[in-house]
């Protein structure tokens, strides 16, 4: 078993929750132990953007530091904007000029080795596609989704070192895995809006709106998502998206983690399918018994 | 009123010691940009601007301190690194746009006032509570902006999902998030001392 630190970040705990739950049921069905980093806090997210980079790589450091303490050499996070502050902080680590201010403002020990992953990083390079395979128990055969990899998946390039920035395949490859059908989607980098849904709601409601029209255009009956704040715009915002729009959309956004979850057996529940805004359950079980009657019937032929 | 086209006369208010003081921010050779407009045309965000991303980039070598500084352009970028990614010149773009919105904090130019208070929010819970408290931050920003209303139409939806807490949960270690925010400031305050604090614009 594979053994490395979890780091959920907020949104995880609160709007995210079935982000959580499903990632901690489909890593234990894989059989990679998450050891959650004991008293975690807050990385900064995007505000810390607007501050000198000393305060988010200090917040973000003092994570790194309790897995290192725990005897972790990995951590994982399942949030593409938690990632970037934890890999900022090693980057402010890593820069000489800027180490000793960094441990000063940290005021406590860091050797620096841990590497920071995204859990769809783990799945895809530790556990891996065969592994994964091996697996399912149920395919989702028919299921026609497009993966929405946002803006952090992949870049900027240099720090991330995983996957296409320009084209990333990483959840194209995992849904194709567990049986679901892929279009090709232009949109799959293009920003939803970001952290503007409060502030400057108009924006998230033109880009994400966007992203909704592409999916429904390629025929995708669902948008597959790996990020927190994408969710939370494409599913809790979709209504206010489709009053702006002058609109109706109705396209279920989950996240890759339940979906994997379904394909390995797991049940709904343990997955928080319910907790999504636009009712995914509904389809997905219409999906899942028709596939069942499916087999049934070639069994019996 | 109607919105005109915004001019500016470069050389009426030029700093020249400004694309020194971004490039050492930001650590990134903004001098090095041709102008070739890729940042621009990878930004979602272009059509909210004041300035468009490669405009920043031409007045910072412009030395056009108080234009850039005052700009929307900066608060509304969301660090989404898509010009960072594609800029030929290998400047991270996105980082000299965090470097302006910082610098444009220090210098109190800040033009979109809503976004700051926001952030400003966002961290004040962080530093509170050691983890951000989501139901505590939306009406704490809607009272602060006078918009009771904001987002208001989220909060049945929300609340059916029993997704957030209603009490805010303080982390055991939430002292050790308080000593970093303030080791944070007065290592600043030290910072600014020595190089007299920052120029104003």
């Amino acid at each position: 078993m594979k053994r490395i630190a979890y780091y959920q970040g907020c949104s995880l705990e609160g709007l995210a929750r079935e982000y959580d739950m499903s990632t901690r049921a489909v890593c234990k069905a894989l059989d990679v132990e998450l050891v959650e980093i004991p008293d975690w806090n807050c990385c900064g997210s995007t505000p810390a953007h607007s501050y000198d980079p000393l305060l988010p790589a200090a917040l973000a450091g003092r994570n790194l530091a309790i897995a290192e303490g725990e005897g972790c050499d990995v951590v994982a996070t399942p949030c593409p904007g938690c990632l970037k502050a934890l890999k900022g902080a090693l980057d402010v680590y890593q820069d000489e000029k800027k180490r000793a201010a960094f441990l000063e403002v940290l005021g406590m020990p860091f050797d620096g080795e841990i590497e920071a992953i995204s859990v769809l990083q783990a799945l895809y390079e530790d556990v891996g596609l065969d592994a994964i395979k091996k697996k399912v128990m149920t395919p989702l055969k028919g299921l026609v989704a497009v993966p929405y990899y946002g803006c952090l998946h992949s870049r900027p390039p240099k720090p991330n070192q995983f996957d296409d920035p320009e084209n990333p395949i990483v959840m194209d490859r995992l849904l194709e895995t567990i049986g679901v059908t892929v279009p090709d989607f232009p949109y799959k980098t293009e920003c939803c809006g970001a952290a503007f849904g409060v502030t400057r709601n108009e924006i998230v409601g033109k880009l994400s709106a966007r992203i909704l029209d592409m999916a429904v255009r390629v025929g995708a009956r669902m948008i597959v998502v790996a990020c927190p704040l994408c969710q939370q715009n494409l599913d809790l915002r979709q209504d206010q998206i489709s009053r702006r729009a002058g609109r109706e959309f109705n396209i279920p956004v989950v996240y890759i983690t339940q979906l994997i979850g379904l394909a390995l057996g797991l049940k709904p529940k343990e997955l928080g399918l319910k907790k999504l805004f636009v009712d995914a359950s509904t389809l997905l079980k219409e999906l899942m018994d028709a596939n069942a009657a499916g087999q049934e019937a070639s069994a019996s032929a | 009123m109607k919105k005109r086209i915004h001019t500016l006369n470069i050389d009426d208010a030029c700093d020249a010691s400004f694309i020194e003081d971004v490039e050492k921010a930001s650590g990134q050779k903004v001098s090095r940009c041709y102008q070739c407009g890729n940042c621009s045309a990878s930004c979602a965000y272009t059509y909210v601007y004041d300035y468009p991303a490669n405009q920043i980039m031409r007045l910072i070598q412009l030395g056009q301190k108080s234009a850039v500084l005052h700009s929307s352009s900066i608060w509304l970028c969301a660090s989404c690194q898509a010009c960072t990614t594609r800029c030929p010149c290998n400047i991270d773009v996105a980082k000299v746009m965090q470097s302006l919105r910082i610098m444009s904090r220090e210098q109190e130019t800040v033009s979109e006032k809503n976004i700051r208070v926001f952030f400003d929010e966002f961290m004040r819970s962080t530093r509170l509570f050691g983890r951000v408290f989501e139901t505590g931050l939306l009406p704490v920003y809607n009272f602060l902006t006078g918009k009771p209303l904001n987002d208001m139409d989220l909060a049945p939806k929300v609340l059916t999902k029993g997704k957030l807490a209603f009490v805010p949960h303080r982390i055991p270690g939430q002292k050790h998030i308080e000593e970093i925010f303030a080791r944070f400031e007065a290592h600043k305050r030290c910072e600014n001392k020595c190089s007299d604090g920052p120029k104003a614009v």
